[in-house]
C-alpha cells in the first residue's frame, strides 16, 4: 500500500466540479510533482492533503491513517507556500522554530533543531534576521526549514519557486531536491512549470480538467505521452495530419510520402490520424538529396531562427505547417539564414501518434 | 503667488486651530493675580474628585480597550478570512455608531438592562461598570474596526494562518501568535483612539451615574474659574500623546518594514 494514499478525491465549489475523482499513491520518500494548466485542479488537491479544502467525496490516507476528516493542524504536514509566508514578526530562528515551539519541544531540542535545520538550508547565521531582510531566495529556504523542522510525515510544496528570478530558480530547485532527498521525506510539489516537474520529480502527474491524464516518470511522460493533451502540454510539439495506408503496419503518408511508424496505429485505413514530433528529433539538412531512404524528408524554407544560447531555436515553412526544431550551438556552424531553402529530416521511430 | 496662496492658507489655518487653544493656555496660568503660574494645574492635579474620576476613567478605558480588542480582533480577523462577503455589512454596522446619538444608545441600554428587566445590570455597580465598558466599546467600534481592518488588509491573512495551521498552530494560537503580533501597531492606534474618546465621554458616565473624568470635567466648568482650562489642556496634551505613541509605535515596529 502505498504511504500517501489518495482514492476517488472530488472537490466541488457550488456547481464547480475542480477536481473529478483523483486517485493517487505516493510510495515512502518518494517526490512527485503536480503538473497542469492554472485551473486544472492540481493546488485544489495539494489543499486537500493539508487539510485546508475538505473533499466533497474521496479519502486521504497517510501511513494507513485516514486523515481526511483531520484538522491542518492535527496532520502532521509541512507545506511551503509561493507567497514564503514568513511571519513577518519573528526572525529566521524563530520562525523555524515555531512548528516545535507549538509541539511543545524544549528550548534547548528546539533551538538544536534550528540550527540543524539553517545549516541544511546553508543560511547558518541568519537566524538573528527577519525576514524582510532576507532575499526572496533565502526567505524561501527559511521557509523550506520552517517545514522541515517538526519532521513532518508529507511535504507539500504550492509552487514555492514562481515568485523567485529564473536563476535562483534553477539553483533552488536543486537544492530542494538535494535536501528531499538526504530527508528522504515524501513530497508533493505542484507547478505550472513543466521544467521544475521533470528535473525534480521521481513521478509526474499531468492533471487537466479535474482529472489525471497520465502519471509517469518524467522521461516516460515526455517521451511516450498518452493523450493529446499530455504530448501538447509538456514540451514543446509539431504536429503533422497524416493519413493511414496500412494501420497494421504503422504505414501512413504525410504529405504524399510514405512514412513507417514503429507500432500498429488503432484505426482504420484511410483514416486521418495526428502525428507530433519534438522539435530535438528534426534535424535540418541543406539538401534533401542527402537524406537517406530511411528517413522521411520534408522540404521547407527557414522562417525564423531564435538564439537561446546553448540552443537555436529554428521555425520552417513547410507544406504541412511550421516545424520548430532544435538545434545546438556551434561557434563554427552558424544556423542557417531566414529565407534559406533546407530539407527536414526525422525518423519515424521519433514520431508520437496522438490519441 | 500660488506658493503665497498656499502658504497663508496654512498659516489662517494653523491661526484658527492654535489661537484658541493659546488663548485658554494662557488663561489657565493666570491663577495668580498679576503673575503667570502653575496654581491652576496644581489645584486640579490636588484634587481628590479628579484623582478619583481621571484613575476611574483611565481603568475603564483600559478595560474597554481590552475588551474592543478581544471582540474586533477576532471578528474582523473571521470576517476577512472566512466570510469576505459580510464585510459591507461590518461597516455598516460600524458606522452606525457615528449616526445614533450617545443619548439614544444609553437610553436603550437603561430601558433592557434595568433592574426589573431580564438581565439587570445596572442594579449594581460592577453590573454598571460592565454596562459602560461595552457602551465606551460601541463609541470606539467604528476606530477600533477600521484600525484592525487596515492592519490586517496590509498582511497576507490566509497564508500566514494556513501556514501556522500546516505548523501545528489552532485558532487561538495563530491569532495570539501570528496575527495579532503582526497588526499590533493597528491595534494600537485603535487603542490609543479609544483611550482618548473614553477619557473625555460625558453622556453615558453621566446617565449611568458613574464617577467618571467627562462628568468631572462639567462640573468643574460650572464651579470653578481657571481649572476648567487647566483640565482642558490636560486633556488635550493626553490626546496628543496618544497620537504621538501612535506614531512612535508605527516608527519602531521593525518587522513591518517593506520587504527588499
Amino acid at each position: 500500500m502505498a504511504y500517501l494514499d489518495l482514492s476517488g478525491l472530488q472537490k466541488s465549489f457550488g456547481a464547480n466540479q475542480v477536481v473529478k475523482s483523483f486517485d493517487l499513491g505516493i510510495a515512502k520518500g518518494e517526490f512527485v510533482s503536480l503538473l497542469g494548466p492554472s485551473g486544472c485542479g492540481k493546488t485544489t488537491v495539494l489543499r486537500m492533503v493539508a487539510g485546508f479544502e475538505t473533499p466533497t467525496a474521496g479519502a486521504i490516507r497517510i501511513d494507513g491513517q485516514e486523515v481526511t476528516g483531520l484538522r491542518p493542524n492535527q496532520r502532521n504536514i509541512g507545506m511551503v507556500f509561493q507567497a514564503y509566508a514568513l511571519f513577518p514578526n519573528l526572525t529566521v530562528a524563530q520562525n523555524v522554530g515555531f512548528g516545535l515551539k507549538i509541539a511543545g519541544v524544549s528550548a534547548a531540542e528546539t533551538a538544536a533543531r534550528v540550527a540543524e535545520m539553517l545549516t541544511l538550508i546553508g543560511l547558518p547565521e541568519m537566524g538573528a534576521r527577519y525576514p524582510f531582510q532576507l532575499s526572496g531566495g533565502q526567505q524561501q529556504r527559511v521557509a523550506l526549514a520552517r517545514a522541515l523542522a517538526p519532521r513532518p510525515r508529507v511535504l507539500l510544496l504550492d509552487e514555492p519557486l514562481s515568485a523567485l528570478d529564473a536563476k535562483i530558480r534553477v539553483s533552488l530547485r536543486s537544492e530542494i531536491r538535494d535536501i528531499q532527498r538526504k530527508l528522504g521525506i515524501t513530497t508533493i510539489f505542484v507547478t505550472h512549470d513543466q521544467e521544475e516537474a521533470l528535473s525534480m520529480s521521481d513521478r509526474v502527474v499531468v492533471m487537466n480538467g479535474g482529472r489525471a491524464e497520465q502519471v509517469g516518470a518524467p522521461f516516460e511522460i515526455y517521451n511516450h505521452p498518452k493523450t493529446r493533451f499530455v504530448a501538447q502540454f509538456v514540451g514543446t510539439l509539431n504536429t503533422l495530419d497524416a493519413i493511414v495506408t496500412d494501420a497494421a503496419q504503422g504505414e501512413v503518408t504525410v504529405q504524399g510520402q510514405p512514412l513507417r511508424l514503429p507500432q500498429a496505429i488503432a484505426t482504420a485505413k484511410g483514416a486521418s490520424v495526428g502525428l507530433a514530433l519534438r522539435p530535438e528529433v528534426v534535424h535540418l539538412e541543406a539538401d534533401a538529396a542527402q537524406i537517406s531512404r530511411g528517413d522521411f524528408a520534408l522540404p521547407a524554407r527557414i522562417a525564423a531562427v531564435d538564439f537561446l544560447g546553448a540552443v537555436i531555436r529554428v521555425k520552417a515553412d513547410t507544406a504541412a505547417g511550421v516545424i520548430a526544431l532544435d538545434l545546438f550551438n556551434r561557434p563554427d556552424a552558424p544556423p542557417p539564414p531566414v529565407g534559406a531553402e533546407v530539407a527536414l529530416r526525422f525518423r519515424g521511430q521519433d514520431v508520437i501518434v496522438l490519441a | 503667488m500660488k506658493r503665497f496662496l498656499a502658504w497663508a492658507t496654512i498659516g489662517l489655518a494653523v491661526v484658527y486651530f492654535f489661537l484658541p487653544l493659546l488663548g485658554m493656555l494662557e488663561f489657565s496660568l493666570k491663577m495668580r493675580r498679576g503673575a503667570y503660574s502653575l496654581d491652576a494645574y496644581r489645584s486640579v492635579i490636588g484634587d481628590p474628585q479628579f484623582q478619583a474620576t481621571f484613575g476611574y476613567s483611565v481603568l475603564m478605558a483600559c478595560l474597554t480597550i481590552i475588551f474592543g480588542v478581544l471582540v474586533v480582533v477576532p471578528t474582523v480577523f473571521w470576517v476577512r478570512l472566512k466570510l469576505p462577503r459580510l464585510r459591507p455589512v461590518m461597516e455598516f454596522i460600524t458606522l452606525l455608531t457615528l449616526v445614533i446619538p450617545p443619548i439614544v444608545i444609553v437610553f436603550g441600554y437603561i430601558r433592557l438592562f434595568n433592574t426589573s428587566s431580564w438581565l439587570p445590570l445596572t442594579g449594581s455597580t460592577f453590573g454598571t461598570d460592565i454596562l459602560l465598558i461595552c457602551g465606551y466599546a460601541v463609541l470606539s467600534l467604528p476606530y477600533m474596526y477600521r484600525a484592525v481592518d487596515t492592519g490586517l488588509a496590509a498582511i497576507d491573512l490566509a497564508t500566514l494562518t494556513e501556514a501556522a495551521q500546516s505548523l501545528g498552530a489552532g485558532w487561538i494560537t495563530v491569532l495570539a501568535r501570528v496575527i495579532l503580533p503582526n497588526v499590533l501597531v493597528a491595534v494600537l492606534s485603535g487603542a490609543f483612539l479609544t483611550f482618548a474618546i473614553v477619557i473625555g465621554e460625558y453622556v453615558f458616565a453621566a446617565l449611568l451615574d458613574r464617577p467618571a473624568f467627562g462628568p468631572y470635567l462639567v462640573w468643574a466648568g460650572g464651579n470653578k474659574a481657571y481649572e476648567p482650562a487647566a483640565l482642558a489642556v490636560i486633556t488635550f496634551a493626553l490626546t496628543w500623546a496618544c497620537m504621538l505613541l501612535i506614531q512612535l509605535a508605527t516608527k519602531f515596529s521593525q518587522h513591518t518594514r517593506s520587504p527588499r
